[in-house]
């Protein structure tokens, strides 16, 4: 039912344009009729210039929540940056029980070094709380719970007192490197061959 | 053309290159709105990051080393651009095929042994390899700037804009031509050259926002101790009252001394290196850059921190295995201190001087390192050189006792990441008061605050800022004298070299934009027909005026640089006609010397400074 150019999109993708799709109607007027104008018209035999159609109509199962799918791109590409500072996947794929301490943690300096390098370059990490950890911080009415997590006896209601057991950290700014069209992410590192 | 709307300076550095800019309408008198461009490069293939630093660095990949489209740009690039990439990734990559890489272009553009416009390097590049002239990876580097500009700042095209390049104080004319050269290659218009120890002082004039006016006085002689990466440069400026209102020159420059930081870092490299190979284990070129990179590390934190005794220095391996693979090693404090305070910064009297090794016979072709590492023992030479600088100066009389052995500075200004370990500036600051104390002078004291890794880059874009009117400018003019031999009228003498006579052409401290010419000196020159003359420069003559015939000077007064070449084209003459010319001496405004051989009917031809060893 569609002849543009572009390729249409995989069942799992069709789900979470589905779901969208059904939570948007809901909130959004307007776009429930644009679906609905999507719906009656009748195909045109060649697609003009089509804005990216949100693909037919909900299913009206009670969807749990909206998953968003990451893109493998920049998580591909932190792995390699990873390995390229920090030799973190050479790390990780080796047994431990064939060393001793001492190798392992001459081996952990340049993993700490890389991974801190990476974190410090391509983040900007900052606590969520800027009190001491062991202070006691109070939570207003409407805190941000996705930022601060409760533990322990939680009871009553805001303001919560407690103690800070955990600054938290936030990254308030990412910088990853950009790629070129062709570049291949998902080769982490590559093989060498010394001439 | 319209009005620029930012200053921009670049460092051309020898290992690394930054871009720095002034917005000139957001700006006002010493207030100034500023910031340093982030640079797009290749850090590995296919991949793009924006770092404040360009490492000067030049690849030279082979054809099927990348994949397609794998060092491509933001911007488009010419099809000789596409052949070399510089950057990160060529420093990296450099490191595993340095057959392949171009380092240090810079210092071979001061090469005075060398034909800089030939395509020499990488130059232990085997035969298939294209290899590319020193002044065209400047060139390279300089456009990669230009080009991350356009993108970053469409609305202000490069071109546009008023331009800094900066050079080693050190740099002889055919240098600083060479240096325009590039940067003319590289699209760059609006060009100025500056002095890097000058460009330094004006970022800390620029940082103290107007406070710097409290921080030095007139009668104040502020040495500039500038170690880069590559080099190290000195220079003094004077601060000078002129109707109320302080005024810098600058007095002297140093000689270039091709010794910086990372010959430091690669010296206690091999130091390392030795100690495990007396272990049995042998280390190949990768490894030897990681610890190279261990040690730098090593070096910063033992020197910057009294309690630490030894820090580790790990070298991974090359292969998949981590943990089995690595050499773990440790750099102690006291292999820091006698390696790098004693190697490079040793407490030394100020009589001392650096020791000359006659070179071998064969001068083999490469970078004409600095014989003498100890930087303490350069500085002492030069201070000694320049005991007179201020013996002219407007308010210097009398400043100095006549028995000073060196010129007192009053002021030292650090520049160059080495200083961010404070005790290699507090031991040259030592070692300076101890020189002054010991002919009853003052102490001197550090200028504080300075950005050591940006100083040079943000100075330059200051300077742009000045230049168009408002702040303080420093002055100075060239910063030698130059001369020219001329074969004397004495008989020969069997088994002698004919004396020559020095005569000047031009003299020191000529401001830019200003032309001179010599007089009563007329020279017939062959049209078609190359003359060569022999060249030398002064640092400390500063009485000598143009036209000034020297018999007899000291040994250390004149420095013998490369030849000169006038060559007659033969433009609306015959070929082999004897034109008579008198030479012009000018100071450019774009910060070069320029000389010309100049016809009664007013014709010109430039005198090349830059002789192709053909």
């Amino acid at each position: 039912m569609n002849n543009s150019s572009q390729p249409l999109p995989s069942f799992f993708s069709r789900i979470s344009i589905a779901i969208g799709a059904f939570f948007r109607a809901l909130s959004d007027a307007e776009y429930a009729a644009r679906l609905t104008r999507i719906d009656d018209a009748p195909q045109p035999s060649a697609a003009p210039v089509a804005p990216p159609a949100p693909a037919p109509v909900p299913a009206p199962v009670p969807a749990p929540v909206t998953l968003r799918v990451a893109t493998p791109d920049a998580a591909l590409q932190l792995l390699s940056l990873f390995q390229r500072e920090a030799r973190l996947i050479d790390f990780t794929q080796e047994n431990l029980s064939a060393y001793s301490d001492a190798d392992i943690g001459a081996a952990a300096r340049v993993v700490h070094e890389g991974c801190a390098k990476v974190l410090k370059e391509h983040f900007t990490i900052q606590p969520v709380r800027s009190e001491a950890e062991g202070s006691r911080v109070e939570l207003p009415e409407g805190f941000d719970a996705a930022a601060v997590r409760l533990t322990g006896n939680v009871v009553g209601k805001a303001p919560f007192k407690g103690t800070l057991s955990h600054r938290g950290w936030r990254s308030a700014e990412v910088r990853l490197p950009k790629l070129a069209e062709a570049h291949d992410a998902s080769i982490l590192a590559p093989a060498e061959v010394e001439l | 053309m319209s009005d620029p709307r930012y200053a921009i300076g670049i460092d051309l550095g020898t290992t690394h290159s930054a871009l720095s800019y002034v917005n000139l309408q957001a700006s006002d008198g010493e207030k100034t709105q500023h910031g340093v461009l982030a640079i797009p490069q290749l850090t590995a293939p296919g991949t793009i990051e924006e770092l404040p630093l360009l490492p000067s660095f030049l690849y030279l990949p082979h054809a099927d080393e990348m994949a397609p489209g794998e060092n491509n740009l933001p911007w488009q690039q010419s099809a000789e651009e596409q052949t070399g990439v510089a950057g990160e990734m060529a420093r990296s990559r450099g490191a595993t095929t340095p057959i392949r890489l171009v380092s240090s272009a810079k210092s071979w553009l001061s090469h005075p042994g060398v034909d800089r416009r030939s395509a020499l390097l990488p130059n232990d590049a085997p035969e298939e390899v294209t290899r590319v002239s020193p002044l065209e990876a400047s060139t390279r580097y300089l456009s990669h700037l230009r080009k991350a500009w356009d993108q970053a700042h469409p609305e202000a095209p490069f071109g546009e804009q008023a331009v800094t390049v900066t050079i080693p104080a050190s740099f002889d004319p055919g240098a600083r031509e060479l240096t325009a050269d590039a940067a003319r290659a590289a699209g760059y218009t609006n060009l100025t050259l500056l002095e890097e120890p000058q460009a330094a002082l004006y970022s800390w004039i620029q940082g103290s926002e107007g406070r710097w006016r409290k921080e030095v006085k007139p009668g104040d002689v502020i040495l500039v101790v500038d170690v880069g990466g590559g080099t190290s440069d000195f220079s003094l400026i004077a601060v000078l009252e002129r109707d109320g209102v302080l005024e810098p020159h600058r007095i002297a420059v140093g000689d270039h001394i091709l010794l910086g930081g990372d010959n430091m870092d690669l010296a206690l490299a091999h130091l390392v290196a030795r100690k495990l190979a007396a272990n049995g284990t042998q280390l190949d070129a990768w490894q030897m850059r990681a610890l190279t990179y261990g040690c730098r590390t090593a070096k910063e934190k033992l020197l910057a921190d009294a309690t630490v005794a030894t820090w580790p220095i790990v070298v991974p391996s090359r292969g998949s295995k981590l943990i089995g693979g690595s050499i773990r090693t440790e750099l102690t404090r006291e292999e820091v201190s006698t390696f790098i305070l004693d190697g490079f910064f040793p407490q030394v009297e100020a009589a001392a001087r650096p020791a000359v090794r006659t070179r071998a016979g064969l001068t083999q072709l490469g970078l004409p390192y600095a014989q003498d590492a100890g930087i303490t023992r350069h500085l002492a030479a030069f201070l000694a050189r320049q005991v007179g600088a201020t013996a002219e100066l407007e308010g210097y009389a009398g400043k100095q006792s006549a028995e000073a052995t060196f010129l007192h500075p009053t002021a030292v200004l650090f520049n160059g990441g080495v200083f961010k370990s404070d005790l290699l500036a507090q031991r040259i600051l030592g070692t300076l008061n101890d020189w002054l104390y010991l002919e009853g002078a003052e102490p001197a004291r550090m200028l504080g605050g300075a950005d050591l890794d940006l100083a040079v880059a943000r100075g330059a874009a200051y300077y742009s800022y000045v230049r168009r009117g408002s702040g303080v400018r420093i002055r100075g003019g060239t910063a030698r004298s130059y001369y020219v031999a001329i074969e004397s009228a004495m008989p020969a003498i069997p088994g002698m070299e004919p004396p020559i006579q020095a005569l000047c052409v031009a003299p020191f401290g000529m401001e830019e934009g200003s032309e001179i010419e010599l007089p009563n000196q007329e020279f017939g020159l062959v049209v078609g027909e190359p003359v060569q003359f022999r060249f030398f420069g002064s640092s400390v003559r500063r009485q000598d005026q143009i036209g000034d015939l020297l018999d007899f000077w000291g040994p250390d007064e004149l420095i013998e640089m490369n030849e000169i070449q006038a060559n007659l084209s033969p433009e609306g003459r015959q070929a082999g006609d004897v034109v008579q010319v008198r030479l012009h001496a000018m100071a450019t405004e774009s910060g070069t010397l320029e000389l010309a051989a100049v016809a009664n009917d007013g014709q010109r031809w430039k005198v090349e400074f830059d002789v192709r060893t053909a």
